[in-house]
C-alpha cells in the first residue's frame, strides 16, 4: 500500500535553534499513527509543516506520491489534510450546523438554505454516532462534543489525513472513549489519523504505529504491537530513568526552620483548603495531572488569586491580594505559561531580569544602567543564560534561556521562597538538567522551593517532600523513602477513599 | 543623557527635514526668521508655536499609548479646561487661581478615565470615548452655551506672549517635554510603563502595580490636555466649547504613531512623539504658506502620513532587510 502522506528529510530552523532535522514520516490510509515526544521534541513543528502552517527549510512533503508545498493550512486542508487542535478553534456562539458549514454554506439563489444545512449537519454527525440539536449553539455542548464537531468539519473538508493535536487533554474518561470510537470509525473509512498525546495509555489503546521524536530528530517509527510501555518511555527520554531520590533530603529539610505556613488556604471553585508548611532549604514537589488544582494552588500562594479561606504567615501574618504583596514578603513565581505571564517579549534580556527588583524598589529608586548591567551580567552568568548580548529582546532567546531569565529575575530580589510552575516545560532536554541542577543548588543556599512538575523523575530527584493534587484537593504528602515515581503515580491515580 | 549624531538620524527626523525642505522649495521665505518687537517671527517659529498644543497632547498620549491604551478624550478635555479658565477669570478670579483650576479639571477628567480603565478594566477606546462625547457638553454647561471671551492680560500672555524671543507656548511645550522625558527616564517609570504595555499579565506577576501606573498615565494625559486647552483659549482670548481642540486627539495619536510608538504598547519615546507633532504642523504650515487652497491640506497630509506609516510598517522593514 502507498502512504497517503510522507515527510522526507524535513528540517526547520528558528533563529539558532534547529527545531527539526532530517525527520522522515509515512502515513498510511486506515492507520492511527501516534506522534510522541517530550515538550520541545519537535512534534508541533513537524505537524505544522505537514499541515502547511510552516514551510520546511529542508526536505519535502509528499501527498499521494506527488511533492507538495503548501503555502498555508487552508491549502493543505483543500488538498485533504485536516487538523483539530486541543483548543477547539470553531465559533462557540454559532450553531453546530453553522460551524460545520462555515465558509461552505449550502445556498439557493444567494440565500442560505438553512434546512439543507441542518439536514446535512444531522446526517454528517450521525455517522459519528452523535445525535444532537444541530441548531443549538456549539458553545452549549461539552468540549468532547465540540471536538467531534471539529473533527467532522475537518474530515468533511479534507478527508484524507486527520491530525489530532492533543485532543484528549481536557476530556474525561468516558469522553475519551467516545472520541476513540469516532477515531476508529474514521480509520475504517480509510483515513490516516495522526494522534498526538502525552497519555501513554491512550497510545496503546488506539494507535497502530508510533513515531517518536527527540530534540527535533526522529528516534524511531514502530508498530505498537511490538513495544512495551518502558520501550516507549525510553525512546522518548533517550535514557533509562537516571534520577534517584535521596531519602536523607527529607530529614535535612525538616530540620530547617519553618519559613512559610499556609493553613487551610483555599478558594471556592479553585482549590479546596490545604495545609502546607515550607522550611528553609527544602524543595516541595507538587505532582498531579493537568486540572488537578496544582497551578491554582500556586496562584493562591503567590496572591495571583485571593484565597477566601485560611491564613498565611511568613514570620508574620500575611494577607495576599496581589503578587506585589507576595513579592514584598520575599516570594518569587515562575509561571507555567512563560509567554503569557512571564516574559516581556519586546523588552531586553537585561530589563527582563531587573524588572521585579525594580518593581520592588518602587518608581523613584531607579536602578542605574550600570547597576542593571551588573545585575543582569551576574545572574546571566550564574544561570548560564546564553544570549548574544543583554540588550537583545528576550523573545529571541530559546525557551530554556527565557525560563532562566525569569528565574534570574526572581533571584535578583534575593527571595526566600520560590514557586516554579512547570519550570522545564517546552525546553530542550539539556536545559532540563541545568534547571534541575539549579533547583538543587538554590535549596543548598537555603531557599524554600515549591516545584510543580509533570516530569515525575525530576520531581523525585529534587524534592524533599512531594504533595499530590487530585480533583482540586491535596490528597497525599509523601516523605523520605515513599518518594518514588510508582508511589506518586498510585497517589495520582487512586480512586476516592483509597488515597494513602 | 548621551546624544550621538547617529541617534538623531531616524525616519522621523528625516521626514521632518524632508517636509521642511519641501516647504522651502514651495515658499523660499520659509526659513527666514526675523527679530521684531523683542521676539522672533517667521514660518519656522510659526510651526513651533502652532504645533505646541498637539505636541503637548502627544506627550501625555505617548505615555497612555505605551501602556497599550489610547486617550480619545483629550480634545474635549482641552475644551473643558479652556472653559474653566475663561469663566474663572471672567468671574473675577486671578490668573493664578484660574489656571490651576483648569489644570485640576484636566486632572479630574484624567482620573475618571484612569479609574474606568485601570479599576473597572474597561477598554481604553470606550472608556475615554465617554468624556470625548460628554466633555463638550460639560464645557458648554460651564460656559452656559456662550463663547466666553476675556481680556485678562496675564491669561492672554500664556497664549500669545513671548519670553527671551520665543513664544510662551513653545517654552511651555519645551519645558514639559524636558521635565517629562527626564522623569520617565531618570526614574523607573519609563521601564515600568513599558513593561505594563508589553505584557500586563507578566507585569502583575512581576509585582508591578499596573493599576497605579495606568491611573498615573491617564491623569497625566488629562493634565497635558488641560495645559493645551488653556494655551488654545489664551491664544484666541476666549473659550469655545464646541471647537476648542476639536479632532486634536486624532492629531495627537497620529503624532505618537509617527514618532514610532506602537499602538500595541511597549517601547515609547516622548521626544519622537513631539517630533511627530512638528512634522504634522510643518505640513499644515507649509500648505498654508505655499498658497495652496487649504482644502488640499487634509489630502496632502493624508498622503504624507500614509508614506511615513508605510515606511514604518513591518512589511517595509522586512523588505529593507532583504535588500
Amino acid at each position: 500500500m502507498e502512504p497517503v502522506l510522507q515527510g522526507r528529510g524535513l528540517g526547520k530552523v528558528f533563529g539558532a535553534h534547529q527545531a527539526l532535522q532530517g525527520v522522515e514520516i509515512d502515513l498510511f490510509p486506515g492507520e492511527v499513527h501516534a506522534l510522541l515526544g517530550e515538550n520541545g521534541a519537535g512534534k508541533s513543528t513537524l505537524i505544522k509543516i505537514l499541515t502547511g502552517a510552516y514551510q520546511p527549510d529542508a526536505g519535502t512533503v509528499v501527498l499521494e506520491g506527488a511533492e507538495v508545498a503548501f503555502r498555508d493550512p487552508l491549502q493543505a486542508q483543500a488538498a485533504g489534510i485536516g487538523t483539530v487542535y486541543q483548543e477547539v478553534n470553531l465559533v462557540p456562539n454559532l450553531s453546530v450546523a453553522e460551524n460545520l458549514y462555515l465558509g461552505h454554506q449550502p445556498g439557493r439563489w444567494g440565500f442560505l438554505n438553512k434546512r439543507a444545512m441542518h439536514d446535512g449537519a444531522r446526517e454528517v454527525l450521525a455517522t459519528y454516532g452523535l445525535e444532537i440539536d444541530v441548531r443549538a449553539e456549539l458553545g452549549s455542548f461539552s468540549v468532547a462534543v465540540q471536538q467531534i464537531v471539529a473533527i467532522a468539519r475537518a474530515v468533511k473538508l479534507s478527508g484524507k489525513v486527520l491530525v489530532l493535536d492533543e485532543p484528549t487533554a481536557s476530556l474525561d474518561r468516558a469522553e475519551v472513549e467516545r472520541l476513540f470510537d469516532v477515531v476508529r470509525r474514521l480509520k475504517d473509512r480509510g483515513l490516516a489519523v495522526v494522534f498526538i498525546t502525552h497519555f501513554l495509555d491512550q497510545v496503546f489503546a488506539i494507535a497502530d504505529r508510533v513515531t517518536v521524536l527527540r530534540n527535533g530528530k526522529l528516534v524511531s517509527t514502530q508498530a505498537i504491537s511490538g513495544l512495551s510501555r518502558t520501550d516507549v518511555v525510553r525512546m522518548m527520554l533517550g535514557k533509562d530513568v537516571v534520577f534517584a531520590h535521596a531519602p536523607a533530603m527529607t530529614e535535612a529539610a525538616e530540620a530547617g526552620p519553618a519559613l512559610a505556613t499556609f493553613a487551610g488556604v483555599g478558594k471556592k471553585g479553585s482549590v479546596q483548603p490545604f495545609d502546607l508548611t515550607l522550611h528553609q532549604g527544602e524543595v516541595v514537589g507538587v505532582a498531579g495531572l493537568l486540572g488537578s488544582g496544582r497551578t491554582e494552588m500556586a496562584r493562591l500562594m503567590f496572591g495571583v488569586d485571593s484565597a477566601d479561606t485560611g491564613s498565611i504567615s511568613m514570620g508574620q501574618p500575611l494577607t495576599l491580594r496581589s503578587p506585589r504583596q507576595a513579592v514584598a514578603a520575599g516570594m518569587g513565581f515562575c509561571p507555567e505559561d512563560r509567554k503569557v505571564d512571564g516574559i516581556f517579549g519586546e523588552l531586553s534580556v537585561r530589563e527582563n531580569i531587573v524588572i521585579a527588583l525594580q518593581a520592588k524598589l518602587g518608581w523613584f529608586k531607579a536602578l542605574s544602567r550600570d547597576e542593571q548591567d551588573d545585575i543582569a551580567g551576574r545572574f546571566a552568568e550564574a544561570l548560564d543564560i546564553r544570549a548574544a548580548n543583554h540588550d537583545m529582546p528576550v523573545r529571541l532567546l530559546s525557551g530554556g534561556n527565557q525560563q532562566k531569565v525569569i528565574l534570574a529575575r526572581w533571584l535578583a530580589i534575593d527571595p526566600k521562597l520560590l514557586i516554579l510552575d512547570e519550570p522545564t516545560r517546552g525546553i530542550d532536554v539539556g536545559a532540563h538538567a541545568e534547571i534541575v541542577r539549579t533547583i538543587n543548588s538554590l535549596r543548598e543556599d537555603g531557599l524554600a522551593l515549591l516545584v510543580i512538575s509533570s516530569e515525575l523523575d525530576e520531581v523525585v530527584a529534587y524534592s524533599s517532600r512531594v504533595v499530590v493534587m487530585r480533583d482540586r484537593a491535596m490528597v497525599a504528602e509523601l516523605k523520605g523513602a515513599e518518594i518514588s515515581p510508582q508511589v506518586i503515580v498510585q497517589a495520582i491515580a487512586a480512586q476516592e477513599g483509597a488515597a494513602p | 543623557m548621551k546624544l550621538r549624531v547617529q541617534r538623531l538620524i531616524t525616519p522621523q527626523s528625516i521626514a521632518l527635514v524632508a517636509v521642511l525642505v519641501f516647504n522651502w522649495v514651495l515658499f523660499p521665505g520659509f526659513f527666514s526668521v526675523e527679530w521684531k518687537d523683542g521676539r522672533l517671527f517667521g514660518s519656522l517659529i510659526d510651526v513651533l508655536n502652532r504645533g505646541a498644543p498637539v505636541a503637548i497632547l502627544a506627550i501625555g498620549m505617548t505615555a497612555v499609548i505605551a501602556t497599550k491604551g489610547v486617550d480619545l478624550s483629550v480634545g474635549a478635555v482641552m475644551a473643558i479646561a479652556g472653559a474653566v479658565a475663561a469663566t474663572s477669570v471672567e468671574g473675577g478670579l486671578s490668573v493664578w487661581a484660574a489656571v490651576p483650576l483648569a489644570l485640576v479639571a484636566g486632572l479630574a477628567c484624567g482620573l475618571w478615565n484612569g479609574v474606568l480603565v485601570a479599576v473597572l478594566d474597561i477598554q481604553p477606546i470606550i472608556a475615554t470615548l465617554v468624556i470625548m462625547v460628554a466633555g463638550r457638553g460639560i464645557a458648554q454647561l460651564i460656559t452656559q452655551g456662550f463663547i466666553v471671551t476675556f481680556t485678562d492680560p496675564a491669561l492672554i500672555y500664556i497664549g500669545t506672549g513671548s519670553f527671551a524671543g520665543l513664544p510662551m507656548t513653545v517654552l511651555i511645550a519645551a519645558a514639559l517635554l524636558i521635565v517629562t522625558t527626564l522623569l520617565v527616564r531618570r526614574t523607573a517609570l519609563g521601564l515600568l510603563i513599558e513593561a505594563v504595555g508589553v505584557n500586563r499579565s507578566a507585569a502583575r506577576f512581576a509585582g508591578i502595580s499596573a493599576l497605579s501606573l495606568l491611573l498615573l498615565v491617564y491623569v497625566f494625559s488629562g493634565f497635558c490636555a488641560a495645559i493645551a486647552g488653556v494655551i488654545v483659549a489664551a491664544d484666541i482670548h476666549g473659550a469655545d466649547a464646541n471647537n476648542a481642540g476639536l479632532w486634536l486627539e486624532l492629531d495627537a495619536i497620529l503624532a505618537v504613531v509617527i514618532g514610532g510608538t506602537s499602538l500595541l504598547g511597549g517601547r515609547f519615546s516622548i521626544p519622537m512623539s513631539v517630533l511627530g507633532a512638528l512634522i504634522i504642523q510643518a505640513m499644515n504650515t507649509g500648505i498654508l504658506v505655499s498658497g495652496f487652497p487649504p482644502e488640499f491640506n487634509l489630502i496632502v497630509k493624508a498622503g504624507i502620513i500614509i508614506a511615513i506609516l508605510i515606511l514604518q510598517s513591518p512589511v517595509a522593514s522586512r523588505l529593507f532587510k532583504r535588500a
